[in-house]
Parts: C-alpha cells; structure tokens; sequence
C-alpha cells in the first residue's frame, strides 16, 4: 500500500518544465472560470436558428444541467480522493454509481412500473438519494474506517461490489415485464437532451445545499488527506469525518447518475488534471479547478461534439475514451522518474 | 502521566500486547526497548488511540484515551508512527503547518506562524520548508514530519522508531532534539528504539518488553545489564561503561 | 481423490443441463420414441451441443485466467481486466462492419489478432510504467479495456450495430446449436497445450533475467501464453459472448483453497471453471422458466458475491 501511493506521487508530479509556467493557483482558476464562461456562450450562441427567445432557455437548460453534473461528479471524486488518501481512485470504479442504478431497478421491480412512473419525481429522487445514502453508507462505512485495510482490497472490493450490482439490476431487469423494462430505461439512461425540469431543480439545491458542507469542512478535508493516522493526530474523528464525507459523494452521485447515467472515468480525468495545475494540498483551490475543469470539459466538449461534428448523443462515450486515454498517459509519464 | 492498565491487543487467537499495566513519568525521555514482535509499536498506538484495544484503558493526565474527545487529546498527546506516506503533494512548511491544526482548525494565527518557524528551525529544516516532500530524501522526510509532531506543541510527543532511515550524524541530531525538547521545554517524549545504545545514551527511563508483557523497566542504567538483556533479546550482550554511560556491545 | 469427486460433480451437471428446456426432454421420452423423432434431435441438436459449449468455455475462460495472472504476476488480470475481451469484441465489430461475409472462422481469427494486439498493448503498458504494484495492474487493465470498448461503441453507435455489440458482450448461451459452436473445441485445444507449458509460463511470470537464467526464450513464452489467451477468448466471445470475471473468480478461489502450485492446481481450475458456468446456465433456465436469462447475468450475481464474501471473510480473520 506504501509502495501504491509512493507511486502515485510520483506518477502525478507535473513534468519539470511546468514549473516555468509561473501562475500562481489563484491565477489558474480565473483563467478557469474564464474558460469555462467561454465555453457556456458558445454553447448557447453557436449555430443558433430561429428565434433566441426559444434558443436561449432550451439551451440555458442544458447548460445548467451540465453545470449541476460537472459540479457534483468533480466534487464527489475529489472528497472520495481526499477519504482513500488516493489519486487513483473515483466513486463509481468503487460502484457507487452501479448502486444507484440499483435502487432505481430494485424500486421498479418492487413497485412496478406504473406505480414508479406516477410517483412524483422530486419525491421519487429523494427516495432514491435517501436508500443510496443508507446502503453506501452501510457497505462502505466499514471498508474505510478500518484502521489497517489494503488499499488493493479496497478497490478490489469496490469493482466487484460495481459487476455485483450491475449483474443483479441486469438480473432483476430481465424479470420484470418489458412495460416496466422501458420506464425503467428512460430513468437509467437519462440525457441531457430530456432532463425533467423539477429535477434539475432538486439536484441543483441539493449539490448546493452539499456544497455549503463541504466549505465548512474545508480545513478538515485537508487534514483527512494526509492519511488516518495523521489525522487522528491532529485530533480529527476521523471515523465521524469519514461518514460525512460518504454521506456527501452518495448524494452527488445520486445527482448526476440521476441526470446523466454513469460515468467513469470523467471524475478520474477532472480530479487528476486539477491536481497538475494547482499546485497546492489545498482542497480550497483544487475543488474549484475540479469543478471548472468538469464544466469546461462537458460543455465545450459539447459544442465541439454538436456544433462541430454534429453528433448528438455520444458525448459520454468520448469522454470515456478521452478520459481513460488521458489517465493511461499520466501513468506513463511517470516512467523516468 | 500516562498510565495503561491491563491494555490489551488481540487478532484473533493470538495476543500481541498482552494485558501492560504501566505508568510513564512525566517529564524525560522513556524508550519502549524489545525484540521485533514484542508489540512496543502496537502498544504506542494504543496509548495513543490509533488503533482500538482489546481490553484495558489508558489515561493521559487522567483523561481516558477512549473517551475524550480526538481534538481535546490532539492539543495533549502526539504520535509520530513509522512509514509516513502522503498523497498529496506538500511542502514542508505545508507539512509543518499542520501541526497547528488542533490549536487553530486551520486559519493559522501569528502565534501558529512562529511555532512553524521555530519547529522548522529546531529540526535544521530552514533551507528546505519551501521543498516538496517528495523531493526530500527518506531522512529529511523524516526529519519534517518530526518538526510537523513537534509543532503541534503537546506535552506528550510519542514516536515510533523516529531513527529509522537516518544516518549516524543525524540520528544523533534527532536524540539531541529530543533531549533539548525534554529539558528545555519541559516535555515528555516516549520512544519506541531499537538501537538500545541510543536509549541507553540518551533516555531517563526505559520499558524492555518480549511477548507482549513488559519483562522490565527502570532508569536505563539498571535495564543496560547483561542478565537483563539476554533476558530479553535471548542473546549474550556485553555492557561496557563509557564516560559514566553504559553501552553494550553484541558483535562476537 | 477428491479431483475424481469434482468430476462426477461436474457430470452430474452437465447430465441435468440435458435434460432442462422447454421441450419435454427426459429418459422415458427417449427411450419410447424414435431416433428421428423430436426430443432425440432435440437432444442432439440443441442440449448436448450447449452442454458440451457451457463445459468447453468454462474451462477456457477459467485457464486463460489463471495463465493471464501467471504472465502478469498480478491476481487480479484476467481477460476482461486486461483489454483482451474488449479487443475482441471491437475485433468482431471491424469485421462486421467491413467483411460481414466472412465464414465464422474468420471471424475468430480477426477477433483473436485484435485480442492479441490489445494484450500485448497491455502488457507493453505495464513495462513502461514504474514501480507497477498489485493495485495498478488491473486499474490499467479495466482502463484500457475502457477505451477500447468507448471505441468500439462509438463506431457500432454509429453504424446502428449498438444491439448487436450487446451480444458479445453479454455471455448467452441460448443460441448454441450443433454446428456454431464447434469452434469451442479449438479452446479445449488451446487449454491442453496451456497445462503442458503451466510450468513455463510461472517461469516467465518470475520476470525476463530470471527466465534467461534458467535457460527458457522469455520472448517465445510470452508469446504463446498470450496468444493461447487471446484466441480462447476470441473463441468464446464470437461463439456465446463474454463471461466477465470467470477468469478472475474460479483461479482466486481454487488458490484460496490450495494454494499456488499451478501444475496440481490447473486441473481443479478446468473443473470448477465447468461446475460454476454448468451452474450458472442451470440456474438462468430454471429461474424464469420458460424464459432464460444469459448466463452473464447469473454469474456476474453469484460470481461476485461469492467473491466478495470470500474477500471480506477472509479480511475479518485477519483483523
């Protein structure tokens, strides 16, 4: 386990010329959150026909959406980052985002389809993120607050935990009656292209609501990422910490598997990259990057993919690609050193 | 004063501390001696609440290591254990910083910034508080997180083999830190050794433990006997008296 | 002794596979009608050629895996956790694409060339990377096995072949019918040549000096062990698809319970490679009778609790 982080610290060191590159972290974020407006206009202004009235809150939507997404994805692996005292790790390769996927299927099954589809959606979604938060909860409460756990097992545990629950939702999906197969479908595999409004609405207050929460615990989240045994130390409770911070990634992964389905390896590629360019331990700094980074890779990502290539939907497809991609070469990168 | 009573540590059949009671003076510098195996390393982190006992308590002036609140003890008792890895990426003053964090939650006062600066200062560490840690080789990494426990500024400062990965020169330098912090600052250090000429050199009491039980303890001068030793390390060692001091001697 | 046990076990599996279905299919039927009637070519075309299929691929799969974690050194690499299936699957994809026509044997052999690609592209990886430790491994595998499977649904999203993907990807043994699934017995093939080499191949996963040193050509072994690897894959996911994990479950299991020496213990891993995939398909036509669920399904349930109950179990003794 030593020997995993020693590597990821050397795996994630910027090569040596960056350092000429001589912003300083709060520098970086303006330049971020420049870009990232950048990317929202052209969203909402390149290749528009018809009248702006009808363009602009259709595509505000959407921006708003992805905004809501990339907030809640980048923000759940960074504290999930911060809590395993790894950079290689992200909830949904631990099956976070599999579990909720399973609730929603295990809801169907039990309900039925119709009785699933006439619930209230805002209720509906705060069942859902209330069962994900109970039984991420108990799965995953146990795994991290052990005091000598592998960090190998923990991954270990974690994927299987992913092909458990992918299997047993497949499992209950093909006995359930193909009715309730399709709205069950629309709620898996949701887009940006049809987000239901109250939900947006919902899952923005809540990501809101998580996002006061972890300001307040900003000074904690560095200390946790130091390991357990410094921040028992240093006098955190650390089991307490733990929890919260679980408690936190099962809502924002309940939020965007909610509005975009699963994704894995785009919080790997946001966290990663944010940890490149600031330079610093501070969860204050690396947060925002991560979050303006997940907002300018989703949305410029799709003007790219729409505006340029005229593609609709496959924008999650890319991002995997480009995301594992991207990761394989940080690895590789840390090969002289 | 640190008093462990009938502490206990158990996986499954096998007891790796099996029931110490004991009371650590305060004040001075008290080295846990003993052969590998012998649970000096999971009785310190016992005694310092990073890992659960199987039976038994310990205070730390009286409060109870299991029930008082983390932050409460963080601003009494430090630890410091072998093998420190860090994910993220800090420098040393960084590092240092967090020594603070039980006396100000992380908004760093004047008074923080000068406890930094002399806990960088007393472990030789100016020329380097703007280096990364992964830059620093295994000893001045050693070395930071030492200054880091140091800041944190408690009365107890536990240490789990704070000499390993350092050479001669500067595992001197880290006993004469902890003699000066004893003396001059009134504090009580306890120290997991392995190198018993070092404990005998510069420690005031000295715990020898085997088989998970405290075998013995006392001043040093009284645990550095050669019926003693092979008592606890099965083997024959020679005591030689040096400028008032004792060293053994176990090459053959 | 106890070996001879797991194969009658293994036996009286594949005997009951026989005999579940739809059809009424049983000794008395058998016996009272005629060779050319209806539940012997049942028998002949259908349940002997899936019983036959679900033994064959499962001791492919649970070898390919065992020799994988030999090659690599790590636990924790089988097939789907090295790129190697997901290659496979894009290789089917290319051919569907440009050659559509192509005889199912060259099928295979295109999916086993992009298997082999995507293996030694993983095996390549890993020498670049420094320090590579038992958690990384994998991580890099299901990487790569990531992109290269985001590629391949890229391509069949836009060819509109999305469906069809699903079929390999997903192990299903319902369409397994005397004359497709013939090229199963190629894998048995490959099995038997991977346990006369089982001893070399632990020799290689010892690291290149060390194989030099003992006088073996590190290169040609490495060769063999991951082409024997791909083309049993390839094989299985043309023929019934993907069974993510087999690889990974059965050698960690059977290593569980005694431990590493391959030569005693590959026969045990051919053996209940075949008892758990035999399982599995049972329990995926008897759960929703008369419908049947893939066996991906069923064993990525039991697979992985079996797993992590092993897993977890075996960490609660340690403390």
């Amino acid at each position: 386990m030593a020997e995993d982080i020693a590597t990821t610290r050397t795996l994630l060191r910027p090569p040596a010329g960056s350092r000429r590159l001589a912003l300083t972290p709060r520098q970086v974020l303006v330049l971020l959150a420049v870009l990232a407006l950048i990317a929202a206009v052209a969203y909402m202004t390149v290749g528009a026909k018809g009248s702006w009235s009808f363009v602009l809150p259709f595509r505000g939507t959407k921006v708003w959406a992805m905004t809501v997404v990339g907030c809640a994805i980048a923000i759940s692996t960074v504290l999930f980052q911060t809590i395993s005292a790894n950079r290689i790790l992200t909830p949904s390769i631990m099956g976070f985002d599999a579990l909720y996927a399973l609730i929603q299927t295990t809801l169907v099954f039990v309900l039925g389809g119709l009785a699933y589809a006439t619930v209230d959606p805002q209720l509906r979604f705060v069942v859902e993120v209330a069962a994900m938060v109970l039984f991420s909860g108990l799965l995953f409460r146990s795994l991290f607050s052990g005091a000598a756990k592998s960090l190998y097992l923990l991954v270990l545990v974690g994927i299987v935990f992913g092909v458990f629950f992918r299997s047993l939702s497949g499992l209950m999906q093909r006995l359930i009656n193909p009715n309730d197969f399709a709205i069950l479908q629309d709620a898996l595999f949701a887009r940006f292209s049809a987000i239901d409004p109250t939900l947006l609405v919902v899952s923005t207050i809540t990501v809101a609501l998580v996002c006061l929460w972890v300001v307040r615990m900003l000074p904690v989240l560095d200390v946790l990422a130091l390991g357990r045994e410094h921040a028992v130390n240093l006098g955190v409770d650390h089991k307490r910490a733990v929890s919260e911070i679980l408690v936190m990634v099962a809502i924002l992964v309940s939020v965007s598997t909610a509005l975009v389905g699963p994704v894995t390896f785009f919080g790997l590629l946001v966290s990663n990259l944010a940890y490149l360019i600031i330079r610093s331990h501070r969860n204050a700094l690396i947060l925002p990057a991560a979050i303006l980074l997940s907002v300018i890779c989703l949305i410029g990502g799709q003007v790219v993919l729409e505006r340029v290539f005229g593609f609709d939907t496959a924008l999650s497809i890319i991002i995997e690609f480009v995301g594992g991609l991207v990761f394989i070469a940080i690895l590789l990168k840390g090969k002289g050193r | 004063m640190i008093r462990a009573q009938n502490v206990s540590k158990a996986y499954g059949e096998a007891l790796v501390v099996d029931g110490v009671s004991l009371e650590l003076p305060a004040h001075g510098i008290t080295s846990i001696i003993g052969p590998n195996g012998a649970g000096k390393s999971t009785f310190l982190s016992m005694v310092s609440r990073l890992m659960p006992m199987s039976a038994g308590t310990v205070t730390v002036d009286g409060l109870d290591v299991t029930r008082t609140p983390s932050d409460v003890l963080a601003r009494r008792l430090s630890i410091l254990r072998q093998d420190n890895h860090i994910a993220a990426r800090l420098t040393v003053a960084d590092l240092v910083a967090f020594g603070r964090f039980p006396h100000s939650r992380g908004r760093l006062t004047v008074a923080d910034k000068e406890h930094i600066d002399r806990a960088i200062g007393y472990l030789d560490l100016t020329d380097l508080a703007g280096r990364f840690l992964d830059e620093l080789s295994g000893g001045q990494r050693q070395r930071a997180f030492v200054a880091m426990v140091l800041c944190q500024d408690t009365d107890y400062v536990l240490l789990d083999e704070p000499l390993n990965n350092l050479d001669m020169k500067h595992a001197m330098g880290m006993m004469k830190i902890m003699r000066r912090a004893a003396d001059e600052l009134g504090k009580t250090v306890v120290l997991v050794l392995h190198d018993i000429n070092f404990a005998s050199w510069y420690s005031d009491w000295i715990v020898a433990m085997k088989d998970g039980k405290v075998r013995h303890q006392g001043p040093a001068s009284q645990i550095m006997r050669p019926e003693i030793l092979a008592d606890i390390y099965d083997m024959d060692i020679k005591v030689h008296e040096i400028g008032g001091r004792r060293v053994s001697v176990f090459y053959e | 002794m106890k070996l001879v046990l797991a194969i009658l076990a293994v036996l009286l599996l594949a005997i009951a596979s026989l005999f579940i279905g739809v059809s009424d299919v049983s000794l008395p039927t058998l016996l009272s009608s005629a060779p050319e009637d209806r539940p012997m070519q049942v028998l002949l075309i259908s349940r002997v050629p899936r019983t036959l299929a679900l033994i064959l691929s499962g001791v492919a799969m649970a070898v390919a895996g065992v020799i994988m974690q030999m090659l690599a050194r790590n636990r924790f690499v089988e097939p789907s956790t090295a790129g190697t299936v997901e290659s496979a699957s894009l290789g089917i994809l290319v051919v569907t694409i440009f050659a559509p026509g192509l005889p199912l044997i060259g099928k295979m052999l295109v999916a086993s060339l992009f298997a082999l690609a995507g293996t030694a592209l993983f095996m390549r990886i890993l020498k670049e990377i420094p320090l590579r430790s038992v958690l990384m491994v994998p991580l890099v595998g299901i990487m790569l096995g990531g992109v290269i499977s985001s590629g391949t649904a890229f391509f069949a999203y836009r060819y509109d072949l999305l469906q069809t993907l699903g079929n390999w990807t997903l192990g299903d043994f319902s369409g397994v019918l005397r004359g497709r699934y013939e090229l199963l017995w190629l894998a048995a093939g490959l099995t038997g040549i991977a346990y006369i080499a089982a001893d070399r191949f632990t020799v290689a996963g010892l690291g290149e000096d060390f194989t030099t040193n003992l006088g073996l050509d590190y290169r040609r072994v490495l060769t063999l062990g991951l082409s024997i690897v791909a083309m049993v894959t390839a094989v299985v996911v043309v023929t019934v698809g993907a069974i993510p994990f087999l690889g990974l479950i059965v050698p960690n299991l059977v290593a569980m319970a005694m431990g590493d020496n391959i030569r005693r213990s590959m026969p045990w891993i051919a053996v209940t490679g075949a008892g758990f995939v035999l399982a599995c398909d049972i329990v995926g036509r008897i759960i929703r009778f008369p419908y049947e669920i893939p066996i991906g399904t069923v064993f990525g349930v039991v697979g992985s609790a079996l797993f992590l109950y092993l897993l977890l179990r075996r960490n609660a003794r340690l403390g």
